[in-house]
């Protein structure tokens, strides 16, 4: 007979857990005293909320199931940005709260909350374990669910009478099996041809990419398809990596601050050819002049996100992966549709994203600074706002999963605690988290995890004393108003300093370059604050509610 | 806008009625009537949602729903030749005189069975499609309705079609 917390950390360790970020608390003592000579390592944060996102930060880098503790009440609410965040952008997380003991659940006992009830929109699906004989059973399903078909965050919740309570071994079987629950991998055959049929006859097809690329670690089959068929390729914000920046038949980023040509590229295709992507209202502008003149195939495994938002004409459910190579399979000779492949090089020569020649800081600068020195060796991770923008504009990514971002859900204070998660899933390269003023001080006190750790996450703040994302959208649309954007200067080297952290303050071009520098010379964590331009927008920009090719902040054409 | 009538079949555990009905309210559904029940598979529960809305809205909603561990099938019925039913109850005033005898009447036209007599009210038993009770219902306030409980709509294929959790 064991406990249900030893149950719950061998469970763990056998789905191949090697780390969990936590935090403890009252109910999840007996879980924490397990811990304390297990195997299973554990990084204490300094809020839940951190240890969600560095949960979240880990299965994205790797592609494995992020793992993170919490205790019941607080905790678990804390987690809760984290878990929406992951549910959002489809990341396997494994949330493990405590619970208050079964006979005390439901009457308002301390810590009590109702986690499962809370994140019932939130979570793939969600476990109130209510006997220690279950926790091998429900963790054996949780990362399955978690980590196949769409992937998304399980919560499981564990009373404290659980994690004691004693059990005897429970035989689990080879393989889940779940009656409701079997995604659909191989795409049907028809619908296949029937996609070549149409990409035959098209003069200018497109390829729009999403995160569905990455998490089925799909990379090398679409750039396989791409270049054999010649089809341009636009990545969603989440798809970004997919495909590297220097392709040439790579068009960047869509959408409301996607590259010009890329957005022209949308308006003017023929067919377009959404892969693992969602039609996000961020990247489709006004929906009705999205692609209006193309023919619309869409390939995802989950059979809710097709017809969604746009009618689509020919419907692919299933593992992109596995679609993409049985369209590589049978797909004939292709004609190289050069005249617009043409087209869009003419307009990446004409319409290139802007850096700023001005005098002063720029932002733009200061992302391309770092993109040519650590190139392919580096992970990136943003926050939300203006420094996510300027990132996934200007910094040149090669590789899938080295680019971290919170897309659905936009969740400023993602960025540093998934930047520690990303940490340990790539111990190899160094982490950057790009962040502004505002959404640095969301999770700051990472800072002191990263110290008492020594975890080295070089912390890059594009610092203009403003929310800059919102300011920008005063700026433009509500006659500058700056209605409580203004953020009072903070020095935030000195910060760094109080927790243990090395840095340096940087407030001209030439200190760049150094300062990144340094950052690299430093085994631990660096914390850079960059003194930007302080009314610096993010161009170019598709207002909301726009047509996707109504770009303010381009180039006249 | 039509009412549409799904049948859910779902396992037969804890939070499963709410993570169903969640999905409705989120998307900005009113459910019309639900009825839950057990079903002819052991640990699975049937339930039977009747829901107005555009057949593109309701697809997606039938989409969601599928994509709910617990639920194993979902089927919109109203696609199909079908039989649907609702059980009511509804307790009318009816002091000794003429409208007690009018009332038996209406019952007796409605194939309505009386459950209960008391010396100052019926209780009718009726069963039939939402708008026979509807118009039972309607005929009846003139003698004062002082409670009218109903089942919710449960519906079944007609044929030997059934809604099962095989493919």
């Amino acid at each position: 007979m064991k406990t249900g917390a030893k149950i719950l950390v061998e469970s763990l360790l056998r789905e191949g857990t090697e780390i969990i970020f936590g935090y403890p608390g009252g109910v999840v003592l007996p879980i924490y005293d397990e811990l304390y000579d297990s195997p299973l390592r554990h990084l204490l944060v300094r809020h839940e909320q951190a240890a969600a996102h560095a949960a979240d930060g880990y299965a994205r880098a790797s592609g494995r199931v992020g793992v993170c503790l919490a205790t019941s009440g607080p905790g678990a609410c804390n987690l809760v940005t984290g878990i929406a965040t992951s549910y959002m952008d489809s990341t396997p997380v494994i949330a493990i709260t405590g619970q208050v003991p079964t006979n005390l659940l439901g009457n308002d006992a301390f810590q009590e909350s109702d986690i499962t009830g809370i994140t019932l929109p939130i979570t793939k699906h969600n476990y109130l374990v209510k006997s220690a004989g279950e926790v091998s059973r429900v963790v054996q399903e949780a990362f399955y669910i978690a980590g196949t078909g769409r992937p998304g965050p399980v919560l499981i919740d564990i009373p404290k009478d659980v994690s004691t309570g004693l059990a005897a071994e429970v035989k689990l079987p080879e393989k889940v099996v779940l009656r409701g629950y079997n995604p659909t991998y191989k795409g049907h055959k028809r619908q296949i041809e029937k996609a070549l049929e149409l990409l035959g006859h098209a003069e200018r097809p497109l390829i729009y990419a999403g995160g569905g690329i990455i998490s089925s670690n799909a990379s090398p089959e679409l750039i396989e398809f791409a270049t054999l068929a010649s089809i341009p390729v636009t990545t969603t914000l989440m798809g970004i990596g997919c495909i590297p920046c220097h392709h040439p038949l790579n068009l960047g980023m869509l959408g409301m601050h996607g590259t010009e040509y890329a957005n022209f590229a949308v308006t003017e295709c023929d067919l377009m050819i959404a892969i693992g992507a969602r039609f996000d209202d961020r990247v489709t502008g006004k929906i009705d002049t999205f692609a209006p003149h193309a023919k619309i195939i869409h390939i995802d495994i989950d059979p809710a996100e097709i017809g969604k938002n746009k009618r689509v004409d020919v419907p692919i459910v299933g593992d992109v992966k596995a679609v993409l190579k049985d369209l590589l399979a049978l797909m004939k000779k292709q004609d190289a549709h050069e005249i617009w492949v043409k087209k869009i090089k003419h307009w990446k020569q004409h319409h290139p994203l802007k850096c700023p020649s001005t005098d002063g800081l720029h932002p733009q600068f200061v992302v391309r600074t770092l993109s040519d020195l650590v190139k392919d060796k580096a992970v990136i991770v943003s926050e939300v706002g203006q420094n996510q923008m300027w990132t996934a504009q200007h910094f040149c990514f090669h590789n899938p999963r080295t680019w971290i971002t919170s897309g659905g859900l936009g969740t400023m204070g993602f960025g540093f605690p998934a930047a520690i998660g990303a940490h340990f899933a790539r111990p190899d390269v160094p982490t950057f988290v790009v962040a502004g003023d505002g959404s640095i001080q969301m999770n700051i006190q990472e800072m002191g995890t990263v110290a008492a750790n020594n975890i080295p996450v070089k912390i890059v703040i594009l610092n203009n004393m403003y929310l800059g994302m919102v300011r920008q959208w005063q700026e433009l649309f509500f006659d500058h108003r700056y209605s409580y954007t203004e953020m009072p200067p903070v020095d935030f080297v000195k910060i760094g300093q109080a927790y243990g952290i090395e840095g340096m303050r940087v407030d001209s071009p030439e200190d760049v370059l150094p300062a990144f520098q340094a950052s690299l010379d430093c085994d631990g964590p660096f914390v850079m604050d960059f003194r930007i331009e302080r009314e610096e927008n993010v161009f170019p920009m598709v207002p909301a509610g726009a047509a996707i090719n109504e770009m303010i902040g381009g180039h006249p054409r | 806008m039509k009412p549409h009538t799904l049948s859910i079949l779902v396992e037969n555990k804890a939070g499963v009625l709410s993570r169903v009905t969640g999905l409705f309210s989120r998307r900005g559904f009113n459910i019309e009537s639900l009825a839950v029940g057990p079903c002819e598979e052991p640990g699975m529960s049937r339930i039977t949602i009747v829901v107005i809305g555009d057949d593109a809205k309701v697809e997606q909603v039938m989409k969601q729903l599928n994509k709910l561990i617990d639920v194993i099938k979902v089927s919109d019925l109203t696609e199909n030749e079908r039989v649907e039913r609702e059980l009511a109850l509804i307790k009318v005033t009816a002091e000794q005189g003429t409208s007690r005898a009018e009332i038996m009447q209406i019952a007796t036209i409605f194939r309505a069975s009386i459950v209960d007599v008391s010396p100052k009210s019926l209780v009718l038993q009726v069963i039939g499609e939402t708008d026979k009770i509807d118009a039972l219902e309607k005929l009846l306030r003139q003698y004062g309705v002082k409670e009218f409980v109903r089942t919710g709509t449960i519906g079944i294929l007609r044929g030997s079609k059934i809604v099962s959790a095989q493919k």
